[in-house]
């Protein structure tokens, strides 16, 4: 009457490898996918402008670069446990003012110090940011909206009309976004080592697993006891207080400090950011990513200028290429977990 | 091969604020339809469910140790608890005692009191009288995260993993072995989740990430999760209400293990045939009580369902109702690739017809298709003589379809909306002169409609998360029963409530067939189906494959076609 | 009471509020409908208080704060972003959000200067500019809601898109010789009143969308999807159609306040309107509209507008930094997102009192332990 019974299939079987690789692949791709892109737009324009490829023209990108790439990884924390930080931008100019000043006032000040600062500044900020968001149960979104408001209403009370120039800093202070080793900039080194560094500790401690954990499902988080206000009021602080450092650097390279600095720079970053590949929800996404993102935003600015396009292309390319990453991302999501779920399927029968 | 169910997408998915039209998310009872089945199923799977006999057979399956329940003390047990909420007395006297290395199966119909027991067990409530006792002595679970020292897991029917992370990272977030400097060892964190695996003897990627992982898959991460917290008890609720046969039996595989290691497991669960295969004692609760506990040799299933139910059989509503008249729905060959493939049928006017089977089967998602909210790749609908456009709800609702969905917290009711906007939500169009809505039509409304539903509110402006379940059930018939639809699909009109709304409902809709309305019911309760509907469909992986009319469906006859026992019996 | 076992796996699982068993919270604003009026009151009528202090301060500041010739300046200087606050409240309410809508000002505003430049007819510049606001407004909602994509991101590059797009219209260019009988309408009032024309269209707009929102199906519908979309669709509204013409409209209303801005400064160049975005949405959040959506009234609005006009104005009369203002619009912001929390927060600790006075004290945890780390 019945047949013999044969055992139902192993689950976990090598099936199951290669969707983990599937997905793997398709997250590199990803990142390879920004590189990939940067190349070709570097190769492009260099072969029609050698210019482009300059000493000079280089340092420059990169110096710019550093910048938001630091502002990036400070977003990508942020942004990885579902939070967003609008205030960036306003941290940045209000530290560029304060730190320029000291620079221009304080001139045996040792340049640690003035860095201190600026973190000291930016990290204030971000821990009020962090202390409405975690405790209040308010969107970020609000918060930090809030905050912008009011930190860049503050740096024009401090500011006044008034504006530090770049005679009046003592020479070291305008040499760190100038000094170069073997033609790379000291900055560029130096801030690709901090995103390592960054990227490293989202990948091997808790506590940035931790963040991931709370972008990708909250109530999961909750649920495995994740200390969820400590670790968002962590990631705010630290994006403030890196907000801060960018705004020292800011001041460096830019040599002229107003209430204008920084703005609309909070847009720009999370483009760069989303651009990167990290997902505007949270939970996934990397913060080479992200600063892969903010340098091929910032090239592509460069290379249209070089090219002697308009800079007024800038912006409307931005914003076309964040919802071009945007689309792409659905559409890779969507078809991962569809055929994820097929491999899932077949194995289990 | 075609696009899988899309309320899957979702499952690992779940971000607050993500739904979309055809999300099955977040089920109450976690109902999900998962029907993911795929054409190439192993026949053993089949074989093996179909196996279990389980209605005359005497005992469970497992011979083994099955006797030690009594001698071994029981690792957390409840001693006649009572819990009312306000004027609810959700459990009256309950008790259960869980003992290591024992599968202990709870049952009773909704609203008999389970859930609330597992709350007071997990820590989320506090009985009002009663003890609560760990190992032999006396305590109070102060909260879930009492409850977890105590060693209790509790396995949900909807997993919630972290759809971006690697199966390790979700078993052991928080608690990710580490090695000098605090840094996560990776490697560590692989070999002991497939150490956690091989206890379970199942092998799953601990690498991959969640996202993607089918619900059986997920559940197994989730015991998995469960015994890396050293879970002493754990709770499964409904576990295999989405399963498919082979990944049932799998899990029962799961579940030997966990007993051989000692683990007690309180299984949850409205299919008898499981019960007795697996578990080894059974409590039963009835309307708060509870009314028997015992092992389960020597117990028959019409043991239980008398247990349950009070009574023997369930007893056909005396009707009025006349033959059925014409057909008003006509569903024709409606395939949807990998959910639901060529189904057909009728309903007629002043017909109640029943759509019955596992859950998992697909009818919420022939209902869905039916009227709109979900597309389908094959076939047609025919509603009131004319060919309905597809992905249309208003087709379908012009048509005269108005459809109760499963989950009436998420897909029936607005929450924050008053009972009155929830009423009229439907009827906005009806309601309105010159393009507003008037708001004393609306009130008459909707005060009209609770009058003839009966429920129970205190003004109609309060807001609808305000009433008890059945309430908020008739408030989602108002809603439709406005509208004076033609054909009424209702899926799971009875969940979730309690037994005396639960009658008005049947009567609700025996009345409504007698003026004429064409009813389709989905329902998971046998005894409700039977009670009211003049012919029971069942599905079984996306396929109709039995009819019964009132008169030769049986409770047995019908599970027998739900879960493929015939046909396994057949060969 | 749902006796049911997934409830708990729920989003709420383990937090106070799914314990306890919600009660119903003090709600800025109606929600849908003249219905429950006590709760919607309640946040109106702080604005309305707010409203009122902020007058005796103006006038305490300077006896030219309560003056016709003053609430002209005031409504001069809202008037743009007032409008565009209507169809930003109702997306809101939606559960959406849109930044683009300054850019959208923007690219109106270029495309008004390029057209008038190149001496295109006014009627027909209208028309180009209607059309191109209901194109980007069009972009935005089918992104959203065929593509799915969340609309925080959509329209945060749709922001830069379309300033793009002005900045390529117009390039370095500003454009200034408008016809005077439009910069006219720009500068004086409706004749009869002390209103600028800016402020006499958003009344009437007021109107009008008050009515859609809060007494047509159309409006019933919005707030339904904002509470809870699969419900929405499950009762049969059209939900992704809705929240298209939600963004169309919003796009139509800021080319709208684009060529008013342009004729009331009598400039176009390619950074107007910029900030302002910002402006709208603070306003809408001061308003009483929830930020989860489903919650909100026009009344709100027209209390905010007030509000937020006045604050603007009182601090130009004390001779306030005016760039600084968006220190007084932050902190309004967060008081408007702080106080309906801060009563909830009162009154989950005074129902854990209650019942910590009525049982024995084994009160469920309030969360989790932490982990040790």
């Amino acid at each position: 009457m019945t047949a013999t019974l044969a055992p139902p299939r192993e689950p976990g079987s090598p099936a199951s490898a290669s969707s983990r690789r599937l997905a793997e692949r398709v997250f590199r791709v990803r990142e390879f996918g920004i590189v990939a892109v940067l190349i070709v737009f570097v190769a492009i324009t260099a072969a029609i402008q050698p210019r482009f490829l300059s000493i000079t023209n280089i340092q420059f990108v990169l110096v710019d670069a550093t910048i938001f790439a630091l502002l990036a990884l400070g977003e990508t924390i942020v942004v990885i446990s579902r939070n967003v930080d609008l205030s960036v931008g306003s941290v940045l100019g209000i530290s560029a003012f304060l730190t320029a000043q000291l620079a221009s006032q304080a001139h045996g000040l040792p340049l640690p110090l003035v860095f201190l600062a600026g973190l000291g500044i930016g990290l204030g900020f971000g821990a009020i940011n962090g202390l409405l968001v975690s405790l209040g149960r308010v969107p970020s979104l609000v918060v930090t909206l809030a905050t912008l408001y009011i930190i860049r209403g503050l740096d024009v009370l401090i500011v006044g009309g008034s504006q530090v120039v770049p005679s009046s800093y003592y020479p070291s202070f305008l040499t760190i976004s100038k000094a170069t080793v073997g033609g790379i900039p000291d900055l560029a080194i130096v801030v690709a080592v901090v995103i390592a560094a960054g990227a490293y500790c989202l990948r091997s401690f808790r506590s940035g697993r931790e963040l991931y954990a709370i972008g990708s499902n909250p109530d999961a988080a909750r649920l495995a006891g994740i200390p969820m206000g400590r670790r968002i009021f962590t990631a705010f602080a630290l994006s403030g207080a890196i907000a801060g450092v960018a705004g020292v650097l800011w001041a460096s390279r830019y040599g002229t400090v107003d209430s204008t600095a920084g703005a609309s720079y909070e847009l720009q970053v999370i483009a760069a950011v989303v651009v990167g590949g990290v997902a505007i929800f949270g939970g996934s996404g990397s913060v080479v990513g992200a600063a892969i993102g903010a340098l091929l935003l910032q090239t592509i600015n460069s290379a249209l200028y070089v090219l002697g396009v308009s800079p007024d292309w800038d912006q409307a390319i931005a914003g076309f290429l964040l919802l071009v990453a945007i689309v792409l991302d659905r559409f890779i999501s969507l078809r991962l977990t569809v055929s994820l779920r097929r491999r899932s399927a077949r194995r289990g029968q | 091969m075609g696009h899988a169910d899309e309320a899957g997408d979702r499952r690992a998915d779940a971000r607050p604020g993500d739904a979309r039209p055809g999300d099955a998310g977040r089920q109450e009872a976690g109902r999900q339809e998962a029907g993911r089945q795929e054409a190439g199923r192993q026949e053993a799977g089949r074989q093996e469910a179909g196996r279990q006999e389980p209605v005359r057979r005497a005992g469970s399956e497992d011979g083994a140790g099955s006797e030690d329940g009594a001698d071994s003390p029981a690792v957390l047990s409840l001693r006649h608890v009572s819990k009312s909420f306000g004027a609810v007395r959700a459990v009256i006297d309950g008790s259960i005692e869980l003992r290591a290395g024992e599968v202990h199966a709870l049952v009773g119909e909704n609203g008999a009191g389970k859930s609330t027991m597992v709350k007071i067990l997990a820590g989320v409530h506090q009985p009002d009288s009663g003890t609560v006792l760990v190992n032999g002595g006396p305590t109070v679970l102060h909260g879930p995260a009492g409850a977890i020292g105590a060693g209790l897991a509790i396995i949900y029917q909807e997993p919630t993993l972290f759809p971006d992370l690697s199966v390790a990272e979700n078993i052991f977030m928080g608690r990710q072995p580490l090695r000098r400097g605090r840094r996560i060892d990776g490697r560590e964190m692989t070999t002991e989740a497939d150490a956690l695996f091989a206890r379970l003897g199942v092998r799953i990627d601990p690498g991959r990430i969640a996202r993607g992982l089918s619900i059986a898959d997920q559940q197994l991460v989730e015991i998995a999760k469960a015994l890396s917290l050293d879970a002493r008890v754990i709770v499964m609720d409904e576990p295999t209400a989405a399963l498919s046969a082979v990944e049932v039996a799998r899990l029962f595989d799961v579940i030997r293990a966990l007993r051989a290691g000692g683990t007690a497991v309180l299984f949850i669960s409205h299919r008898l045939e499981e019960v007795f295969a697996i578990c080894q004692t059974v409590t039963v609760m009835r309307d708060g009580r509870h009314v028997l506990t015992s092992t389960l040799t020597g117990l028959t299933a019409g043991d239980l369902v008398r247990a349950m139910v009070g009574r023997d059989m369930p007893e056909r509503i005396p009707g009025e109702r006349g033959a059925p008249g014409e057909v008003r729905l006509t569903v024709q060959r409606l395939t949807r690739e990998g959910v639901f493939t060529d189904v057909s049928f009728e309903v007629r006017a002043g017909e109640i017809v029943a759509l019955s089977g596992l859950v998992g089967a697909g009818r919420s998602e022939v209902a869905r298709a039916v009227f709109g909210i979900d597309r389908y790749d094959a076939g047609a609908v025919t509603a009131g003589g004319r060919k309905l456009r597809k992905a249309s709800p208003t087709a379908a609702m012009t048509a005269g379809i108005g459809l109760v969905p499963e989950d009436r917290r998420q897909q029936g009711l607005v929450m924050e909306m008053s009972i009155q906007q929830n009423v009229a939500l439907a009827s906005l169009s009806a309601l309105r002169r010159a393009g507003i809505i008037r708001a004393s039509a609306e009130h008459s409304f909707a005060a009209d409609w609770a009058v003839r539903l009966s429920v129970k509110y205190g003004r109609l402006t309060d807001p609808v998360s305000m009433l008890s379940g059945g309430n908020q059930q008739k408030v989602v018939l108002a809603k439709w029963l406005g509208r004076r639809p033609s054909i009424l699909i209702v899926d799971e009109p009875t969940r979730g409530i309690d037994v005396g709304t639960k009658a008005d409902v049947h009567n609700l809709l025996d009345r409504l067939a007698g003026e004429g309305i064409a009813i389709l019911m989905i329902s998971s309760e046998l005894p409700e189906v039977l009670r009211l509907a003049d012919r029971i469909l069942v599905m079984r992986e996306g396929r109709l494959v039995a009819e019964f009319t009132q008169a030769d469906g049986s409770e047995e006859g019908i599970m027998a076609a739900a879960t493929g026992q015939l046909e396994a019996e057949a060969r | 009471m749902d006796s049911d076992l997934n409830a708990m796996a729920g989003n709420a699982a383990m937090t106070p509020e799914h314990i306890a068993g919600e009660e119903p919270g003090p709600s800025p604003g109606a929600s849908g409908g003249w219905g429950r009026l006590r709760p919607a009151m309640r946040w109106e009528s702080g604005l309305v208080v707010v409203v009122i202090v902020i007058a005796i301060m103006g006038s305490a500041l300077s006896p030219e704060f309560l003056t016709a010739n003053n609430f002209f300046n005031l409504g001069l200087n809202t008037g743009e972003i007032a409008i565009m606050a209507l169809p930003m409240a109702l997306i809101i309410i939606s559960g959406e959000i849109d930044l683009s809508v300054e850019s959208t000002l923007g690219m109106s505003s270029a495309l008004l200067g390029v057209l008038w430049a190149d001496h295109w007819p006014m009627l027909a510049i209208f028309a180009v500019v209607a059309v191109v606001g209901v194109l980007a407004g069009a972009v935005n909602g089918l992104l959203v809601t065929r593509v799915g994509l969340p609309s925080l991101a959509v329209t945060i590059g749709t922001l830069a898109l379309y300033r793009g797009i002005a900045l390529i219209l117009l390039g370095p260019r500003t454009v200034a010789n408008f016809p005077a009988f439009y910069t006219n309408a720009g500068t004086t009032a409706i004749p009869h009143t002390d209103l600028p024309w800016s402020i006499g269209i958003f009344i009437v707009l007021a109107v009008i969308f008050a009515i859609v929102l809060h007494t047509t199906p159309f409006g019933r519908s919005i707030y339904a999807m904002g509470d809870n979309a699969e419900a929405a669709t499950f009762a049969g509204l059209r939900v992704k159609r809705v929240k298209t013409s939600l963004f169309v409209i919003s796009g139509l209303a800021s080319a709208l306040a684009g060529v008013l801005y342009t004729f009331r400064l009598n400039t176009a160049v390619q950074d107007n309107g910029t900030g302002l975005s910002l402006d709208v949405v603070a306003i809408v959040l001061l308003a009483g509209v929830s930020i989860f959506g489903g919650k909100g009234s026009i009344g709100g609005v027209f209390l905010a507008v007030l509000a937020f006009a006045g604050l603007q104005n009182a601090l130009l009369l004390t001779n306030f930094n005016q760039e600084a203002t968006g220190l007084v619009t932050g902190g309004l912001l967060l008081i408007s997102v702080f106080v309906p929390n801060a009563a909830m927060f009162v009154r989950y600790l005074r129902q854990a009192a209650r019942r910590a006075t009525r049982r024995p004290p084994s009160e469920p945890a309030l969360s989790l332990p932490r982990k040790d780390t």
